[in-house]
């Protein structure tokens, strides 16, 4: 079994994902680049007597050094040393798309030139004499449907000769025109001469253009004072010549290059190839039209994500019940057992905490991929953008923003759509502030308690409201210290629609499940028994539970445990915004999950917790507290902390406990600051 | 070069640009970090692009070498055309 590695590259939109699924079907493995927030995709792939490592990298236009995901793709090419490099080009608009590929030519890597969407090129008229074009780019050209997965294994034949093949000199260079060359094989000279080991790593050719590029990632290797010097004196020199950055120039005659080679080459018609997205795009970017049909399609997916999710995680609950039951059988009923607990409770409790937000996490993968794969996604982000630019986000952030409102867990995950680190970050740190599914628990058993009917509608969409206006502050003032700086000016590839296939989109949402279950589950798990530890020990002696009522003993466990103490610990804290240790000891619960406030409460207060008693529930907190103390509640329950499986999530997409701590902790103090305010200014005015 | 142009008062912003007309893209005012990421998507000296959709409100769509592309109006403010 011989084993090679293959890295893809390639322009956004060229169909690159669909051929990397083609090549390796459903064995991909989604990692991380070192050190970096881009994703690393692989995949395994079987071909007579080859293992075949396709590496998929980042889709990017360029290989400058001007961004995180063209140094990723630079960097693996020159480090890592791929056998061979398939730069997958949409065959319908090959001018644009072969700018890549005269770079990687560059590089004088092994590459094989992929045709995509060679239907769609053969539709608008486009015949290529493929044999010239590979004798000039001096590669192989395969056509390929990657969506219809035609082209296999023509492809993958192509990509065994070129590794089979020894490394040859490129007779066909893209030339950049007397002046630059000269001035290139002087600076070729002395790099050579004084700088041997980079030399050899990236080939003198590559380094001098770069350096006539201005590439700050070279640059800052170069050791010789020397050579800087000359790199210097031929760019002033280009400069007073053209009146231009030499960077500019080479940018223009790579594309005469192209445009020398397409021309010989290509035939094509006059029909465009955007006429039918033109049509489309009339409607759905219309001025009056796109906005209710972006709030129609968001509305559609958020029913998808949440209601018909409930399915499923109806079933699963059921699933988990009986599971506990079965392993409550083991042990005669009355048991105390520890282990029995530990497994019921906190391992089935756990897994089961994990579990329940797969089914919204694949619903909502499997619109978004949707929403993606058929181009719609980019013209959302322009309908959006002119308002959350606004605010300080970009267009993109309203999906995972609007998923929010249901659960923050799956929303989280959303926001990968946002290409902008800053962007990307300052989303996710205030999406617990989009009150959650959970939440509204909370609120649906506090407001009845506390306010009469007609109050009860308006005191919900208060809270919602203030949660919005802070996350708008929040995200100003995080824009300003942590994620300041320019967003990315705004320039964004319309591609042409597209019918997306059955098969890419649910390869897209079962990578997003599984890396859920993989990364967040275990730590989720881990958290959660150590929570429900906390909630079950120490225990009180048997003697002194004996003859109580049911709730009676629960409370009196609760009090004697670990977040029992802590609850009364805390209270001097909580006093000033009008808290007990009753609702600190319910709030600490709540960290596992927000639901588990209600039933904490009911706990503390001796109530069980059907229907009936929730009710009485209700009259007790009456009796202990006022409106203004029930509000403050709420209020502190919208802004603090995030349940613990959204803290992780933070984590997993930041890639760091850093943020996920300063989300944790930054959120907990804003609510304690500004439901003290409240309490006490409330308290002064009437009470 | 082009502000040469600009001088002879031939040039004038893609902002202005009415949708519907085809310009030639004579020069990006813009640092080096911007001016080559738009080279890499098409946006080169000369380049034809057709304005689709010209902003007011909101951003503008072009085509440049088979690609529509959309920019915000500071772009296009950036991007010099004749």
């Amino acid at each position: 079994m011989k084993k090679i590695t293959v890295a893809l590259a390639g322009n956004p939109n060229s169909g690159k994902t669909s051929i990397f699924n083609m090549l390796t079907g459903a064995r991909q493995h989604v990692g991380n680049y070192p050190g970096v927030t881009v994703e690393k995709k692989e995949g395994l792939c079987k071909y007579g007597e080859y293992e075949i490592n396709f590496v998929d990298l980042p889709g990017t236009y360029s290989l400058s050094a001007y961004s995180v995901e063209e140094l990723v793709a630079r960097n693996f090419i020159i480090d890592e040393h791929p056998n061979v490099v398939v730069d997958i080009i949409d065959a319908s608009n090959i001018e644009r798309n072969l700018y890549l590929a005269t770079q990687l030519i560059e590089m004088n890597v092994p590459l094989v030139l992929a045709f995509n969407m060679s239907d769609i090129a053969e539709q608008r008229g486009l015949r290529f004499d493929i044999e010239q074009l590979s004798k000039l780019l001096e590669a192989p050209i395969v056509s390929t449907i990657g969506n219809k997965g035609k082209g296999k294994s023509q492809l993958l034949e192509a990509i065994l000769a070129t590794a089979e093949k020894d490394k040859s000199r490129r007779t066909h260079k893209v030339s950049y025109g007397d002046e630059i060359e000269e001035e290139l094989a002087q600076i070729e000279k002395i790099v050579a001469q004084k700088e041997e080991q980079l030399t050899q790593k990236y080939g003198p050719r590559w380094l001098a253009v770069k350096l006539l590029e201005q590439d700050s990632n070279i640059a800052a290797r170069i050791h010789s004072r020397e050579v800087l010097d000359v790199v210097t004196d031929s760019i002033r020199h280009l400069r007073a010549i053209f009146g231009e950055e030499p960077e500019i120039i080479i940018a223009d005659r790579r594309y005469g290059f192209i445009s020398g080679a397409c021309q010989e080459t290509i035939e094509t018609t006059v029909e465009s190839r955007h006429s039918a997205s033109d049509m489309i795009d009339a409607v759905v970017t219309n001025r009056i039209l796109g906005l209710p049909i972006f709030l129609l399609l968001m509305y559609i997916v958020f029913f998808l994500t949440f209601r018909l999710g409930e399915y499923p995680m109806g079933w699963l609950e059921l699933f988990f019940d009986w599971a506990g039951k079965i392993i409550t059988g083991c042990w005669p009923p009355e048991s105390q057992s520890w282990l029995k607990s530990l497994l019921v409770d906190g391992v089935i409790g756990g897994v089961g905490g994990v579990i329940v937000f797969l089914p919204n996490i694949l619903l909502l993968f499997l619109a978004i991929a949707v929403l993606e794969d058929t181009g719609y996604m980019a013209r959302a982000a322009f309908i959006m953008d002119r308002i959350m630019h606004k605010i300080g986000l970009h267009g993109k952030s309203f999906i995972p923003m609007l998923i929010g409102f249901g659960c923050s867990v799956p929303a989280i995950m959303a926001t990968r759509i946002i290409e902008n680190r800053r962007n990307r970050f300052t989303t996710i740190m205030i999406m617990p502030l989009m009150s959650c599914g959970a939440r509204l628990t909370i609120y649906a058993l506090l407001i009845p308690a506390f306010f009469s009917k007609q109050w009860r509608g308006p005191v919900l969409w208060l809270i919602y409201f203030i949660g919005i206006v802070l996350a708008v502050i929040c995200i100003k003032v995080l824009r300003l210290t942590f994620f300041r700086g320019e967003t990315i000016p705004f320039v964004m590839e319309l591609p042409p629609y597209r019918m997306p296939t059955v098969k890419s989109v649910c390869i897209h949402m079962w990578q997003r499940g599984w890396m859920y279950l993989r990364k967040a589950g275990t730590i989720i798990l881990a958290i959660s028994i150590l929570l429900w530890a906390a909630m079950s020990y120490p225990k009180p002696p048997e003697q002194s539970l004996a003859g109580l009522s049911s709730e009676d003993a629960q409370q009196k466990r609760l009090a004697h445990s670990v977040v029992g103490r802590i609850g009364r610990a805390i209270e001097p804290a909580i006093k000033p915004l009008g808290f007990d240790w009753k609702i600190g000891t319910a709030l600490i619960g709540a960290t596992a999950a927000k639901e588990v406030f209600v039933s904490q409460l009911s706990i503390v207060y001796e109530v069980g917790s059907s229907d009936e008693q929730t009710k009485t529930l209700r009259q007790r907190l009456r009796a202990d507290y006022s409106p203004l103390r029930g509000f403050c509640i709420m209020l502190f329950c919208l802004i603090s902390t995030p349940c613990v499986v959204t803290v992780v999530m933070t984590k997993q997409e930041t890639k760091s406990w850093g943020w996920a701590l300063l989300q944790f902790f930054g959120l907990t103090l804003l609510a304690y600051v500004i439901t003290l305010i409240v309490f006490q200014l409330g308290s002064l005015i009437g009470g | 070069m082009w502000k040469e142009q600009m001088e002879q008062k031939k040039v004038r912003p893609l902002s202005m640009v009415k949708a519907g007309e085809t310009v030639k893209l004579a020069g990006i005012e813009a640092g080096r970090s911007l001016n080559s990421r738009l080279a890499s998507m098409g946006l080169v000296a000369n380049v034809e692009i057709k304005v689709v959709k010209s902003g007011h409100p909101g951003p503008f769509v072009i085509i440049v070498k088979d690609s529509k592309m959309m920019l915000g109006r500071g772009m296009a403010q950036k991007i010099m055309v004749v």
